[in-house]
């Protein structure tokens, strides 16, 4: 060999690199999840909070389990990504927050292993998984999945009585469920009622800004998910295009739906307050692995999740749709992406090469 | 308890499809013509694959009777492009391929006897009788016709030294 | 720069990176003029295009700026000799390259005298004729300071030709750690001027745009002060933003004109040439002095004394680095030896290599400033596609390389690639992208090399086919006559038998 050749191979350039990585991108989006999941635990007490830890430990767990069966030997580094707990964190928040443990940890199987490791990790899924353990979560298991409980529920449960509950599975006791504002809304128009007297009785919606009321754990802290999202913006995590489509796509229809017949649709801004929206817009439609690469295709992709979210909401079998929502443009992305590619410099769009401008020498 | 079944199978199904749909889409095109693969030879008709030449071999490869490694002045190279346009896995680690290779004369033991010129497929060895003889760099294919043949052991093939404007920066490892 | 570039950064033409650019307190040093070493190394091969050929024998004596090698075909460069001295062998050297591997020089042993040969300069640049400035530039083998290398004449004259409207100087210096056309600017920013007008003369272009990032505002005051007396030479500020330096990227910045992706600037009537050519080009034909020595950034976190060196051409880093007062610790914490910057130079095993002309830099980076790190799998966060100047998807790109899908990668417009970093700079999950696509590219190469070769040898082989046809057709035909002449032989001799009565 020549004996000025390198002893290891090659480092090619760039030498110098911009510090970021997976664990610090996904740590940010952790802090941003923070308050909305502090609040949540305010609003709905211990049994909220021992879902949302075996939910994280779940996810945690079975990406362990199933890095170790296919024979990774990285595992410690690829857990400390971080990837998995976030998964764990997210689904926990689209829970009912007084759901059993077993909820959790089928959640966190589902989200782990069928919708992440099948696919080959990190990186490779298509659906996000969180939603896909929502969606099939909710499909396999209606009743505890819809069971909400009353904010502030009184009595509290205290720790001891908590883990019984989340252990033992109980229902929730008749006295402490309520419903969402969206599954009220639906329940109420199957019933024929007008929406105009449904919404008359029920707290007006903009009570909802502060929270107080029933939903998934991450339901009702909107705010916070907003504000969690600014900061997402602001570092730099994520971009605006996929939210703002998101909340835009939803918007609009309502808005125009509303204005035609507030009768029988709900307004704007009770959509983008409740449900999965800002979570769906800042969190999932952000995700980076099942969302499109480009500016216009993550313009279409939020849209398309908005829209989809509130024909869901206001036609669809569900009172909540942004988790099919989100799944159904998930299968679009590849296409998305195959369709929508940057104009390369000097290119047009179809990649042939731009016609020489007019006067210069050689045309 | 049917409900989660239902759903799950539906799921599988669902993701079956999108594999399935994933595969049409990225799969290398593949138009396994004969001659397509027979401009990928290297053209010599050594007969070092077991086929009377490079077109016997091409038509043995499409019919799927040999193995794109079977041509060995091809080496790793050929046998990636050859799998590449028939979509086929292959695999190169069995080929202990240590880049091209050419043949040179030991000019010391060289008596001059002709032999390696007489049986070179593309006239590569060049040298007049009872003269030291010569390999062109530029026209052997290492197809190695002629090593066997040196009554003196002067040829043999060597790899091709690497040089600056051929270097090719390494594929990365891992991940 | 405007509501319209706002308006398209905010969707997404926010191509580049503003890496930490780590320029001073280098760049503010005032520059050190390196002594001659006892031996130099010059590279037949400093340039873009055909090596130089050596025209000089080993044990002759050489004067400075004498020719050691000339150009050799269209797109080549000469080397001169940049001391005096004796020519001591010519002899393999270690490249500037990341291979490794070696390349013939000339190794020129100083006399010390440094003593210069004959030099024809010029006191009117402006009255020689464009194509005989070409010839002078080319003589004295003037390549593109930036690091490309390309032959600056083949640009000029080519320009001139083509009927170029636009001369571009390039004064961006986007790289990080690198000053050494900062530091130009601000000494010598007169002579730079002087440089650019002859180049003008010499490109035949109307209007002369220079361009400075918006960091260096030493050197932009610098140049507009120099240049204020001319109205054809406007300096521009750019936003410092790395890669701006880039050729297209630079053109569209200042003049607005994208160029095509398979022509050259010249095409759209614009050249762009470096600070630094313009002062090589002006020493060229007012001093008739031949490209001997260039000046180069020596930076990083384990150099003692950081600065602007001026060397001559063929010292070995080594040899600079010891100037610049050696490494901390004698080298212990060194992570990587780079040649150029951090994002496009290039990492050389060892110091032992030669300065050419193309070198901006000499780097010897501490482990907390070099990109290190295992590979995670891409999380297609999309980063790499925001930050590519090029528009390109790098993410796509490396997976197919990744799978050995070379055609798939390049349908995605690998070609377009300019390799300058940015996608690698900023992927969160340090996937070397530009590994990939470099591999790609040489591999490619490759296999249109070995596709030749195999063209080549189907003639080859079908030329010798067709060579014992004929041989043994005229074997064929020689046994047929000999044959017909035996039959006739007998016949004769037959018809003389039976013609004789008993
Ligand atoms: S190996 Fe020998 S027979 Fe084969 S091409 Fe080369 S010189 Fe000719
Ligand atoms: S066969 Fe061997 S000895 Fe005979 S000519 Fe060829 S190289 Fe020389
Ligand atoms: S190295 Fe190539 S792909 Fe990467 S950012 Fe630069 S031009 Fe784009
Ligand atoms: S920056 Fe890296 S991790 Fe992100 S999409 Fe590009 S290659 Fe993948």
């Amino acid at each position: 060999m020549n004996p000025n050749a390198f002893a290891a191979a090659p480092v090619a350039s760039p030498h110098a690199h911009g510090g970021g990585s997976v664990a610090r991108t996904m740590r940010h989006v952790q802090l941003a999840l923070l308050p909305a999941t502090l609040h949540g635990f305010w609003l709905y007490g211990w049994p909220s909070f021992l879902l949302w830890l075996l939910t994280i430990l779940a996810c945690v767990g079975w990406e362990a389990l199933a890095l170790r069966l296919a024979g990774g030997r990285r595992v410690g580094a690829v857990l400390h990504d971080g990837s998995a707990l976030l998964t764990g964190w997210l689904l926990a928040m689209t829970l009912p927050p007084w759901a059993p443990w077993w909820v959790a940890v089928v959640g966190g199987f589902i989200a782990i292993v069928v919708g992440k490791q099948v696919f080959g990790g990190l990186g490779q899924n298509v659906f996000n998984p969180a939603m896909v353990a929502r969606v099939a979560l909710l499909v396999s298991f209606p009743l505890p999945l819809t069971q909400w409980v009353a904010p502030l529920a009184q009595p509290a449960p205290g720790f001891v009585d908590a883990l019984q509950r989340f252990l033992g599975g109980a229902p929730v006791p008749d006295a402490m469920t309520s419903a969402t504002l969206l599954g009220h809304a639906r329940t109420e128009l199957s019933r024929g009622v007008d929406l105009m007297q449904v919404l008359a009785g029920a707290p007006p919606s903009s009570l909802s800004w502060l929270g107080e009321r029933a939903g998934s754990f991450g339901e009702a802290g909107a705010l916070l998910l907003l504000a969690g999202g600014g900061y997402l913006l602001a570092v730099g995590v994520i971009r605006w295009h996929a939210p703002f489509a998101v909340l835009a796509g939803l918007a609009v229809p309502a808005a125009i739906a509303h204005a035609v017949d507030p009768a029988r649709y709900l307004d704007a801004g009770s959509h983008l307050l409740s449900g999965a929206a800002m979570l769906g817009a800042f969190f999932i439609a952000t995700d980076y692995v099942t969302s499109p690469s480009t500016v216009p295709g993550r313009l279409l992709f939020g849209a398309g999740v908005g829209l989809l979210t509130w024909i869901i909401r206001s036609w669809g079998g569900y009172p909540e749709g942004m988790a099919f929502a989100v799944l159904l443009m998930n299968a679009l992305t590849p296409t998305i992406d195959r369709c929508v590619r940057p104009r390369i410099l000097g290119r047009d769009r179809r990649g042939r090469p731009l016609d020489l401008p007019p006067g210069s020498p050689r045309q | 308890m049917i409900a989660a079944v239902l759903s799950l199978t539906l799921l599988g199904a669902l993701l079956g499809v999108v594999l399935g749909c994933a595969d049409r889409f990225l799969r290398v095109e593949g138009n396994p013509l004969v001659d397509e693969i027979g401009a990928l030879m290297p053209g010599s008709n050594c007969g070092q694959c077991g086929f009377p030449g490079c077109a016997g071999a091409a038509a043995a490869i499409v019919a799927g009777s040999a193995a794109p490694t079977c041509c060995p002045p091809g080496g790793k190279a050929l046998a990636a492009a050859v799998a590449g346009r028939l979509g086929l896995a292959v695999d190169l680690s069995a080929l202990a391929d240590d880049g091209p290779q050419i043949a040179g004369v030991a000019e010391e033991l060289c008596i001059g006897c002709c032999r390696c010129s007489k049986v070179c497929p593309t006239d590569a060895i060049v040298g007049a009788a009872k003269q030291i003889h010569n390999v062109l760099r530029e026209a052997c294919t290492g197809c190695a016709n002629c090593v066997d043949l040196c009554p003196t052991e002067a040829l043999l093939l060597q790899p091709v030294p690497p040089t600056l404007p051929h270097w090719v920066m390494p594929k990365p490892l891992g991940a | 720069m405007g509501i319209l570039t706002t308006f398209k950064d905010w969707f997404g033409n926010d191509w580049g990176v503003h890496p930490d650019d780590r320029k001073r307190p280098a760049a503010d040093a005032a520059v050190r003029v390196m002594p001659v070493p006892e031996r130099l190394w010059l590279p037949l091969q400093q340039h873009l295009g055909a090596p130089a050929r050596p025209v000089v024998l080993v044990g002759q004596r050489v004067k400075k700026g004498q020719l050691l090698a000339e150009a050799q075909g269209a797109v080549s460069a000469p080397v001169h000799a940049p001391t005096s001295g004796t020519v001591a062998a010519i002899a393999e050297i270690t490249a500037p390259h990341p291979s490794g591997l070696t390349l013939p020089a000339i190794v020129v042993d100083a006399d010390g005298a440094d003593e210069w040969g004959e030099r024809v300069g010029c006191a009117d640049p402006f009255a020689l004729a464009p194509d005989e400035i070409g010839r002078r530039v080319a003589a004295a083998g003037v390549v593109g300071l930036g690091g490309a290398a390309f032959p600056s004449s083949v640009k000029l004259a080519g320009a001139a030709r083509a009927g170029v409207a636009t001369l571009i100087v390039n004064g961006s210096e986007c790289e990080p750690y690198l000053s050494c056309d900062d530091r130009l600017m601000r000494d010598a920013a007169a002579a730079i001027v002087d440089g650019i007008r002859i180049m003008r003369h010499a490109s035949g272009a109307a209007r002369v745009l220079v361009g400075i990032e918006d960091n260096k505002p030493e050197a932009l005051a610098a140049m507009a002060a120099a240049a204020a007396s001319c109205a054809e030479i406007r300096v521009c500020r750019v936003p410092a933003r790395y890669p701006m330096g880039s050729e297209k990227q630079l053109i569209q910045a200042l003049s607005g004109i994208e160029v095509p992706a398979d022509s050259r600037p010249a095409d759209v009537g614009v050249i762009v040439h470096n600070v630094g050519t313009a002062l090589a080009v002006r020493a060229a034909i007012r001093d008739g002095q031949p490209l001997i020595s260039r000046l180069l950034t020596v930076n990083g976190g384990c150099v003692v004394a950081p600065g602007n060196i001026e060397v001559r051409l063929g010292t070995l880093a080594a040899d600079v680095l010891a100037f610049a007062g050696g490494l901390h610790g004698d080298g212990l914490g060194l992570a990587r030896r780079l040649l150029g910057g951090p994002m496009m130079g290039m990492q050389i095993p060892h110091w032992r290599v030669p300065v050419v002309k193309g070198t901006s830099g000499i780097l010897a980076l501490a482990a907390d400033e070099a990109a290190a790190g295992d590979a995670d799998p891409c999380i297609r966060c999309a980063s790499c596609v925001r930050a590519c100047p090029v528009g390109l998807l790098p993410l796509e790109m490396s997976a197919r390389i990744r799978n050995d899908a070379l055609d798939a990668a390049a349908a995605l417009g690998l070609a377009d690639c300019i390799a300058c970093g940015c996608c690698a700079y900023v992927c969160p999950s340090r996937i070397p992208l530009v590994q990939y696509f470099q591999h790609a590219k040489g591999e490619l190469a490759a296999r249109e090399r070995a596709r030749l070769r195999t063209d080549a040898t189907r003639k080859l082989a079908a030329q010798r086919q067709e060579r014992l046809a004929r041989e043994a057709s005229e074997k064929a035909a020689a046994a047929a006559r000999r044959k017909a002449e035996r039959a006739a032989q007998q016949s004769a001799a037959e018809k003389l038998v039976q013609g004789e009565p008993a």
